[in-house]
């Protein structure tokens, strides 16, 4: 066992099963990511791994312990919220050195902690204010500075960055990476953000309806989702999702499409799997990124088609240029070049990379490998 | 903010139990409190009034005996007569006059503040003390019938307090000057909790000003004239120290209300029983209008 | 409710207004402006004109009186000891009362567990209770306990009967408070004691100083415990107040009434000039959130 393990953990309340068995390891060091929708019981899981919430079955282990008895000052963790929950009639010192008096901490080791966190947080100007005083993106700062301050076996992050705003979000996603690779600590963090997810997670556990949907890296999760839901809950602009029939084309299997009218046929890549399918209809999944205009870098690449489609909408981004488009009835989002981008009602080229496409069974919605 | 139910697992650790029985400890004497001093004494006082108890308690179920002298006793009509016009005006006027001067206050007045602050602060006072100044004030030899008589108009008569059938309108008097302050204050924070957008859009409709008080801004208080109505029913039902400063329950017991009717009863006249049976009456009336009241706001729900 | 946004012009109609206003600010200020002129009057300069008229020639014989040899029954002692003995009693009972209170609202809204929002309920509902349903069995069990007709006994009425008040001021106080400073300090090892202690009383300096306002006002000018709980020297000052006007032996002293009830609404007058906003808080607080 790693730093965290969670076995065959359920949460029951009033009759309503919020977890429906979750199970997830983690090694020293790790930094976990818990995401998914609202409702989807993340934040539920947290409080089950603080010891805030009773665990109705399963176990939880942190450091090899098993924690399921124990209260939460008794677990060796430190958690950050959303809403920071800084003592407002404290001091940012005392606020830090809180937890550390309870413990009854010697009063030189204290002061050391706390010009330690300071230092590394870079708030040592702010020691003597009080929490009114600070901004956002300085509570968020000390709220961190009080878990570190406990020097915990795991720290848990709940939705930390959600109530600043999107430019200080961003700042302070890339100093909490920061962070983690210089102090090496074990993290749990919870978030509703796919993007925080994938840029902050060495471990990603996708959480829908009190279910675990997919454990992995972030790569893996991009590249290979399970089932459709992690597929469009990753990813921003999301993946886009065609219905199509499976058919014959040349020497293998291939993808009927129609869009403004016009019928073809995209063939079938990676499509091993679905020599089942013929003649039924499957979900393909292709992202956004891998429609693009057309360029010369990939030769004759057979798996790299080439179609002309009626674009119906425009939205430029900056760095993009979104294009919307309708195949099979489904709006399909195209990220072009935006010196290349067609104007609305035009006909333009667009180069369709099918190499990562993914398939799902429309049923089911989960993968067909 | 709905709090979150805190359930920390089980724990063998004895400081862990200690900390889950806390909070019930906490709460033990309230608890108490509330069973035994609230619920229990209603109790208590609903077994006496089927006693035959008079200067002392004595246990004996006469069923409902006390209350079938209760209302055959004259007196005790005339006290639940006062009550329902001493009640309904008291509540009626006090909703008016307090909806009045908070629409008055309400129109951006200078010194509102300190404008506010001379409505109120006869709540400050005990009904005692509102009595004492009313009765001297009402007194036909000294008071307002006299300080018109000086100023020249010698045919005025003001002597209701001194009249049997006049007197409770007397009670009215006072206890609006007493009260209506409250509903102001209640009416004021009602009217400031409005939208304004919603006046905007309505005036941007064409609405004239009295339209927009009636269609809009009177029905949005509705929730204020529920618990102000509760509150002064509450009020009414109770009164007893107004009626005893200012009328001691006279002339003879022309101004008795069931709250007066009660201690007379019960502590001077050593009737035990039947002053614990006019108690229980009068709860019963609490409850007939709490009772609705409670239900209807639950039923409509929490819609803030 | 806006008028025109560049400010109200002083229109027939805003002159009607402010006239109104003032109108309603006299009938108000009334009753006490009489009270104090009345009580630096001479008797018989009161008796020969009218409550309205202005003294002529200022007396504070009557207030000497009221405090210290006015007739309450059978003594004619004046008011002091009565004054001291509602001190005596709505001290202890209002800080009681509040710490009863606080505790209650901090563990309502912080440490629920089954059946505490019943008991919330069942404990507002008390708020309701005419005070008559439990008097007689009150007048019982306080002569059982030992404490009949004493400042003791008062307290202790007050206490049980004004605790469902201040638990409610509370706990609609703490609900706002975001249950993550709890968990927060939970996490940082903080029991029970030490949260209520070093986070959440630290903050609870706004709703205290309603709570203490409200209960004293509401002890100090309470009537009805007092005229059945109590006799004779351990009355409050209200019942003192009651039976020095309404004495029935010798020549009615106006004057001397009116200073006595100037007297016994002092402390709660004070109270509401020095700190008057938080008492509208208070009545709000309660009352609008139901």
């Amino acid at each position: 066992m790693g730093a965290l393990s969670v076995r065959k953990v359920r949460k029951s309340y009033a009759g309503v099963e919020i977890l429906k068995g979750i199970d997830i390891d983690i090694e020293q060091g790790e930094f976990l990511i818990l995401v998914g929708p609202s409702g989807c019981g993340k934040s539920t899981l947290l409080s089950m791994i603080a010891g805030l919430e009773e665990i109705t079955s399963g176990d939880v282990f942190i450091a090899d312990r098993r924690v399921n008895d124990l209260s939460p000052k008794d677990r060796d963790i430190a958690m950050v919220f959303q809403s920071y929950a800084l003592y407002p009639s404290m001091t940012v010192r005392q606020n830090i050195s809180f937890g550390l008096e309870i413990r009854k901490m010697p009063q030189a080791e204290r002061e050391a902690a706390v010009d330690r966190v300071a230092q590394i947080l870079q708030i040592g100007h702010l020691l003597d204010r009080r929490p009114s005083q600070l901004s956002g993106g300085q509570r968020q700062r000390v709220a961190m500075g009080r878990a570190i301050a406990r020097d915990p076996a795991l720290f848990l992050f709940d939705e930390p960055l959600s109530n600043l705003d999107a430019k200080l979000r961003v700042e302070m996603r890339t100093e909490i990476k920061l962070l983690h690779k210089r102090l090496g600590t074990t993290i749990v963090y919870v978030t509703h953000d796919q993007i925080e997810a994938m840029t902050l997670g060495d471990k990603i556990a996708v959480m829908k309806a009190g279910e675990v949907q997919q454990f992995g890296t972030p790569g893996d999760i991009y590249r290979n989702p399970a089932n459709l839901f992690v597929a469009g809950f990753m990813g921003s602009p999301s993946m886009n999702f065609i219905t199509a029939k499976v058919c014959e084309s040349g020497s293998g299997l291939g993808l009927e499409m129609e869009s403004g009218g016009e019928r073809f046929v995209f063939p079938a890549v990676n499509g091993e799997g679905l020599a089942a399918w013929k003649g039924r209809e499957v979900i393909v999944g292709i992202r956004p990124e891998q429609i693009t205009e057309v360029v010369d870098s990939h030769g004759d690449d057979p798996r790299v088609v080439r179609q002309s489609l009626p674009i119906e909408l425009s939205e430029p981004t900056g760095p993009d240029t979104l294009l919307l488009v309708h195949i099979n009835g489904a709006k399909v989002t195209c990220r072009v070049c935006p010196d290349f981008a067609s104007v609305p009602g035009e006909k333009m080229p667009l180069m369709f990379d099918l190499t990562k496409v993914v398939y799902f069974d429309p049923a089911t919605e989960q993968r067909i490998q | 903010m709905q709090a979150q139910t805190l359930s920390p697992p089980r724990s063998s650790h004895w400081q862990d139990t200690l900390e889950r029985i806390l909070p019930k400890i906490v709460l033990a004497p309230s608890f108490v409190i509330c069973v035994v001093f609230f619920y229990g004494f209603i109790i208590w006082t609903a077994i006496m009034s089927m006693t035959p108890s008079r200067m002392l308690p004595r246990y004996e179920f006469v069923g409902i005996e006390q209350y079938v002298s209760l209302f055959a006793n004259d007196r005790w009509w005339l006290a639940l007569k006062n009550l329902a016009i001493f009640g309904g005006l008291f509540i009626v006027l006090c909703l008016a006059m307090g909806l009045l001067l908070a629409i008055l206050l309400d129109q951006r007045v200078r010194a509102e503040g300190f404008i506010r602050s001379i409505f109120l602060y006869p709540l400050a006072l005990s009904f005692i003390v509102t009595g004492t100044a009313w009765k001297w004030i009402l007194d036909p030899s000294i008071g307002l019938q006299k300080v018109l008589n000086d100023l020249g108009w010698t045919s005025f008569v003001f002597d209701w307090i001194k009249a049997p059938d006049m007197a409770i309108y007397t009670v009215v008097i006072a206890g609006i000057w007493q009260s209506s302050g409250f509903v102001m204050a209640l009416f004021l924070a009602g009217l400031r909790g409005i939208d304004d957008s919603i006046i905007k859009a309505a005036k941007i409709d064409g609405a004239s000003m009295p339209t927009i008080y009636r269609r809009i801004i009177l029905p949005s208080l509705r929730p204020v004239f529920f618990s102000s109505f509760m509150i002064l029913a509450h009020i009414a039902i109770k009164s007893f120290d107004l009626v005893m400063a200012l009328t001691g329950g006279g002339p003879g017991f022309s101004t008795d209300l069931p709250a007066t009717f009660m201690y007379t009863y019960a502590f001077t006249r050593n009737q035990i029983g039947l002053g614990a049976a006019s108690a229980t009456v009068m709860l019963g009336i609490v409850l007939a209008v709490i009772v609705p009241f409670m239900y209807s706001e639950l039923r409509s729900g929490r819609n803030g | 409710m806006a008028e025109n946004v560049a400010g109200p012009r002083l229109t027939f109609g805003r002159i009607a207004l402010y006239a109104f206003i003032t109108y309603c600010c006299l009938y108000y200020l009334l009753p006490v402006t009489v009270m104090l002129f009345n009580s630096i009057k001479d008797l018989n300069e009161l008796k020969a004109g009218n409550l309205m008229a202005l003294p002529r020639q200022v007396t504070f014989e009557p207030w000497v009186k009221a405090w210290s040899s006015a007739c309450t029954g059978i003594t004619c002692d004046g008011l002091r000891g009565y004054f001291w003995t509602s001190v005596a009693m709505v001290v202890p009972a209002v800080l009681i009362s509040t710490l009863l209170g606080a505790f209650n609202g901090y563990v309502l809204t912080m440490w629920r567990f089954k059946g505490s929002d019943w008991f919330f309920m069942a404990l507002m509902l008390g708020c309701f209770i005419p005070f008559q349903s439990i008097l007689l069995p009150m007048a019982q069990t306080l002569g059982k306990l030992g404490i009949a007709n004493s400042i003791p006994g008062l307290i202790f009425v007050h206490v049980v009967y004004g605790t469902a008040f201040t638990t409610l001021f509370f706990r609609n106080y703490y609900v706002a408070i975001p249950d993550e400073l709890v968990k927060a300090a939970r996490i940082d090892g903080a029991d029970f004691l030490t949260i209520f202690r070093r986070i959440i009383l630290p903050i609870s300096g706004p709703i205290i100083v309603v709570t203490v306002i409200w209960q004293f006002t509401q002890i100090w000018n309470d009537f009805l415990f007092g005229v059945v709980f109590s006799s004779g020297e351990r009355q409050p000052i209200t019942v003192a107040l009651n039976n020095l006007v309404n004495t029935s032996t010798g020549v009615k002293e106006y004057n001397v009434d009116m200073a006595a009830a100037v007297i016994a609404a002092l402390p709660t007058l004070f109270v509401y000039i020095v700190a008057g906003k938080y008492f509208v808080r208070g009545l709000t607080a309660g009352a609008v959130k139901g």
